[in-house]
């Protein structure tokens, strides 16, 4: 289970390298995301996940909003 | 596994830096007046349209103590009254925009709805400015 953090705490583990997951279409992505986000769509998630992420980083993901 | 649950609206909300197609583009934030006047709902308008007159604006936005939008006073309602409370001739709930919308986007909304300005709000409802859109037009000139 995903453990949900705020603003801050994105903040702290970019600083701390994390790799940072956008999961919205490629679209919206393209439009606008976190500074070195990569895109990883939902749809995409679970085929392309450990081919593209390093398992020994943490990892923090996020959509447009809560609801 | 971390869930960022308030995601890229509120990282866009709080003005923090972004990447893509839209980065360079100008949003709501980068041109709305953090100068307008205040005021709160108890002050008699006959106060506030002076001190909104002596600062150069036709415009006040009213907020509480923690700079919450409550309303909007433009020029036809700061021409209202006298003694009567900013509560009695506000405009109540005006449309606001957060700070990361495009100033295009913005742009149209005005002209649209024929309105000469818009509070800038975070999502929380704090006041960030007022959007001017003579500022919006002039921002498109080259």
């Amino acid at each position: 289970m995903p453990q949900a953090i705020d603003r801050k705490d994105v903040q702290r583990l970019m600083g701390e390298g994390a790799q940072v997951v956008e999961v919205l279409p490629k679209e919206e992505f393209e439009e606008d995301h976190l500074p070195g986000a990569i895109s990883l769509p939902l749809r995409s998630l679970e085929t392309e996940a450990k081919d593209r992420l390093d398992p020994a980083r943490p990892v923090l993901v996020y959509c447009w909003d809560a609801a | 596994m971390y869930d960022y649950v308030d995601g890229k609206l509120d990282w866009l909300a709080a003005g923090l830096p972004s990447e893509g197609r839209n980065a360079t583009r100008a949003r709501a934030g980068d041109i709305a007046r953090p100068d307008v006047p205040t005021c709160r709902l108890e002050e008699p308008i006959r106060t506030v349209r002076e001190r909104a007159a002596a600062a150069g604006w036709d415009a006040c936005v009213v907020v509480n103590d923690e700079r919450v939008v409550l309303g909007l006073l433009r020029a036809e309602e700061l021409r209202k009254g006298h003694e009567e409370p900013v509560e009695r001739v506000m405009r109540p709930g005006p449309s606001t925009f957060r700070p990361h919308v495009l100033l295009d986007d913005i742009a149209k909304f005005l002209v649209a709805h024929d309105l000469p300005n818009s509070p800038i709000t975070t999502s929380d409802g704090r006041l960030v400015g007022l959007l001017r859109r003579e500022d919006v037009a002039n921002s498109k000139t080259p």
